[in-house]
């Protein structure tokens, strides 16, 4: 039987709660009642056909990006196109591993293009597209594992900062990893590229042949995945600082890169409690002694 | 190209999307909600939230029903209650329970903690209304042959019995354990379990259902005896009837011979009775239990009658049969033989009959969960558990069971007892232990959380619950106050 989508005001009154199939989204508009009405309208009007397109497309965005990027047709398809195809080249990706920051994309665009906001997001399953207008920003939570939410600092991205797009991957999400970050976290100028990049750097926080590390081809236990028989991190044992250290050090250099390329803005890396964060602005903030809140770029609008 | 997808054996594609994934058996599809549970697509046990909504019926906005547009509404949103079903324990038990939870409630910040207590002190006390005998006091209540049980005093119109508890759960042998958990587990989720009384009789008890005693299902509770009925009714019967027999199972009624017909003046009908004799105007016997009059075996109630007594009876004497339950009645008049021949009955006759029939209740099986909350599941709650046990006994702290209202017994510990029919289906659960797992709730304001050591750091915003995870959604049931406003007495109170 096939469940209806829903769209639905969360008890707070202010968010509205997208959800069809594996898609939850949670979308949050500022600015005069009305048009957050008529954003929120646009939105679960746009929201009804996504899944269904996605599907229609769902055997080519399952396969290696590099092969099917020019034949995707739907809107979202090409918005995950457009995430994976900075990685295509050097690994192996598909569009999946930019579904949510399309889904949240395409929202985000419904919604500011049916009425005049002040900012909005749209938050699926942690992968966040947002959009800012002058004097406005929004204050952001890192945390250290996704499953486990615990402040590990808080960032604020004002109007001035290029950042539009926020996404964590690690191998204990609903999605598979390659690598063994608990989490790792990107800002990119969009939502699609913060969610391709944040999987690219998360399986790059890896120890190749580790005996701590448990790794099973991904269809023994998802028979449709994506990834086929590449082996999936299901565990991850006991290991040293040193390992630690060096796990990191492999996905840093992976991120340093990226944002060399102008890819992404920044990256925060969590593996066994150990955090390091690349990117100037971002890293440089972190670094002030105490510092809990970083400012990404720009200056803080007065608040 | 793609990997082939393999289908093995225990691989089912699910249907509640169109993405239609391949599930392995004992795995989740990517939407975490849909499983595959040795080979059957289920929905995961989800935990359970009370929607307001539900209640209300506007769930969600239909999307795809073309007729309804989605109504935009921002402003108010479905008012919730996280319970404890699905929610899981921590252990050790001084972890913070797993959902503390902070809600707004008229204004005022209320914090829910939420656990599923998992309780060896714990039975069901069952009230079976029938006045059947089911089994003599104190003797052992048995499913499969296994103690689960006692026959504890019985109560007006029903019986009584007692099941579980620690001495039967883990005092016994492992099977007898192992079957009272199972038989606790069933009552407590709604489910029929046939027990046996030793010396008594077999009865199938499930709850808010009739019981079915050796097989015959009890349709209506007796409005009392025969006997009773006489003495309830007589000054009704008063002027529009010489005589009146109530024909019962139990003890049987003659309203000429009864201490009531006598003070009411009543004059002897020369009503000859079969069975024996108690007391003036009160019958023992006068027929084998069976499903007709009066939980009798007769269906012609002349049988249980001798000739009338020719010295006292006169002819044209007005008669009314009736049973316990107003279910049969019959109107006879005295020819001149003086045997009893049928009349249609008097409109004043039919009335009485229909007041029997008013004043019994549908007879029903009361399923009682009783446990005692008061030991280290309240570790999950505050740092100093004796100060929540003060709390729920001060009416600061509110305990819910599946959002269900339950009794809290004076005293010491937090013992407490609810209809199993108040909480959403499936609520309990249990451990191999053995012991039951059933859901707890605490409430109260975040003021007075907090003054008992509570875990504020662990409160989390209601809408962080409501909006993730795998959740069933379910209509709180309107027999319940709604677990988040406050106690009467406490309104005042900010």
């Amino acid at each position: 039987m096939r469940e209806p989508p829903i769209a639905r005001m969360l008890p707070d009154g202010r968010r509205v709660h997208l959800h069809d199939g594996p898609i939850d989204a949670i979308a949050e508009a500022f600015g005069p009642p009305e048009e957050v009405r008529k954003a929120y309208d646009a939105a679960a009007r746009r929201f009804v056909t996504i899944l269904d397109e996605l599907c229609a497309e769902l055997d080519l965005l399952r396969q290696d990006a590099v092969h099917t990027i020019p034949l995707l047709k739907g809107r979202v398809a090409q918005r995950m196109a457009d995430g994976v195809e900075p990685f295509a080249a050097a690994s192996f990706i598909t569009p999946m591993a930019a579904v949510a920051g399309a889904v949240a994309e395409e929202i985000l665009e419904t919604m500011t293009s049916a009425a005049t906001l002040a900012r909005v997001y749209v938050n699926d399953g942690g992968d966040i597209a947002f959009d800012l207008t002058r004097g406005e920003s929004f204050r952001v939570g890192l945390v250290e594992r996704p499953e486990q939410p615990s402040l590990l600092g808080t960032a604020i991205i004002p109007e001035s900062s290029p950042v539009r797009g926020i996404a964590t991957s690690g191998w204990r999400g609903r999605s598979f990893s390659l690598g063994i970050a608990d989490a790792v976290t990107i800002l990119a100028d969009r939502a699609v590229v913060a969610d391709a990049a944040a999987t690219i750097v998360a399986n790059a926080v890896d120890l190749p042949g580790h005996p701590a590390i448990a790794r099973v081809p991904a269809r023994e236990i998802v028979p449709d995945s994506d990834l086929g028989q590449r082996l999936v991190t299901r565990n991850v044992g006991r290991l040293t600082e040193a390992e630690v250290a060096e796990a990191l050090a492999s996905g840093e250099a992976v991120a340093n890169e990226l944002i060399a390329r102008g890819v992404v803005r920044a990256a925060a890396l969590n593996l066994c409690g150990e955090t390091r964060v690349v990117g100037r602005t971002f890293a440089a903030a972190i670094a002030a002694a105490g510092a809990k809140t970083v400012l990404l770029g720009g200056s803080l609008p007065n608040a | 190209m793609p990997d082939e997808i393999l289908q093995p054996d225990d691989v089912i594609r699910c249907d509640a999307c169109p993405v239609l994934c391949y599930i392995k058996d004992g795995r989740t599809g990517a939407c975490d909600r849909y499983a595959n549970r040795s080979g059957k697509l289920v929905r995961l046990d989800a935990h359970v939230i009370l929607d307001r909504a539900l209640e209300q019926g506007d769930r969600v906005v239909p999307f795809l029903d073309a007729h309804r547009e989605w109504d935009g509404q921002i402003v108010a949103g479905p008012e919730h209650f996280v319970t404890a079903i699905g929610a899981g324990t921590t252990y050790p038990d001084y972890k913070p329970a797993p959902f503390i939870i902070s809600s707004e409630v008229k204004g005022v910040d209320m914090v829910t903690v939420v656990t599923e207590g998992i309780f060896s002190y714990c039975g069901v006390k069952l009230k079976i209304d029938t006045d059947r005998f089911l089994g003599p006091e104190q003797k052992m209540v048995r499913v499969d042959g296994e103690a689960v049980g006692h026959v504890t005093t019985a109560e007006y119109g029903s019986q009584m019995l007692s099941l579980g508890g620690v001495h039967h759960l883990t005092g016994g042998s492992l099977r007898e354990g192992r079957i009272t958990c199972e038989t606790l587990l069933a009552l407590c989720n709604g489910q029929a379990v046939e027990m046996t009384i030793d010396s008594g009789a077999t009865v199938v008890v499930q709850a808010g259902h009739p019981p079915i005693v050796n097989g015959v299902k009890e349709d209506r509770m007796r409005v009392g005896c025969g006997s009773a009925t006489i003495g309830m009714f007589a000054m009704q019967w008063m002027g529009k009837i010489d005589e009146v027999v109530v024909v019962d199972d139990h003890i049987t009624g003659v309203l000429s011979e009864h201490q009531a017909g006598k003070m009411l003046g009543i004059p002897p009908t020369g009503i000859k009775m079969k069975g024996r004799r108690s007391t003036p105007g009160r019958y023992f016997r006068v027929a084998e239990p069976g499903t007709n009059w009066g939980g009798t075996n007769i269906s012609d109630p002349l049988s249980i009658l001798h000739p009338f007594d020719p010295q006292t009876a006169k002819p044209g004497t007005r008669m009314l049969m009736v049973s316990t339950t107003g279910e049969h009645a019959a109107y006879y008049e005295l020819d001149k033989n003086l045997s009893p021949v049928e009349f249609p009955m008097p409109a004043a006759l039919q009335e009485s009959v229909a007041r029997i029939a008013e004043n019994c209740e549908p007879a029903m099986c009361t399923v009682m969960f009783m446990g005692g909350a008061g030991g280290s599941l309240r570790a999950g709650v505050t740092e100093n558990p004796v100060k929540l046990t003060r709390s729920v006994r001060d009416t600061l702290t509110r305990v819910t069971c599946g959002g269900a209202e339950v009794y809290v017994w004076p005293g010491g510990g937090i013992t407490l007892m609810v209809d199993v029919t108040r909480l959403p289906a499936n609520a309990f659960g249990y451990v191999p232990t053995p012991a039951i797992v059933a859901p707890i709730e605490f409430t109260m304001t975040k003021a007075d959380y907090a003054a008992l050591g509570g875990y504020m750091d662990h409160v989390r915003p209601l809408e962080s619950i409501v909006s993730g995870g795998d959740q069933r959604h379910v209509a709180p049931k309107p027999e319940n106050p709604w677990p988040l406003s406050r106690p009467a007495g406490h309104e005042e109170r900010q």
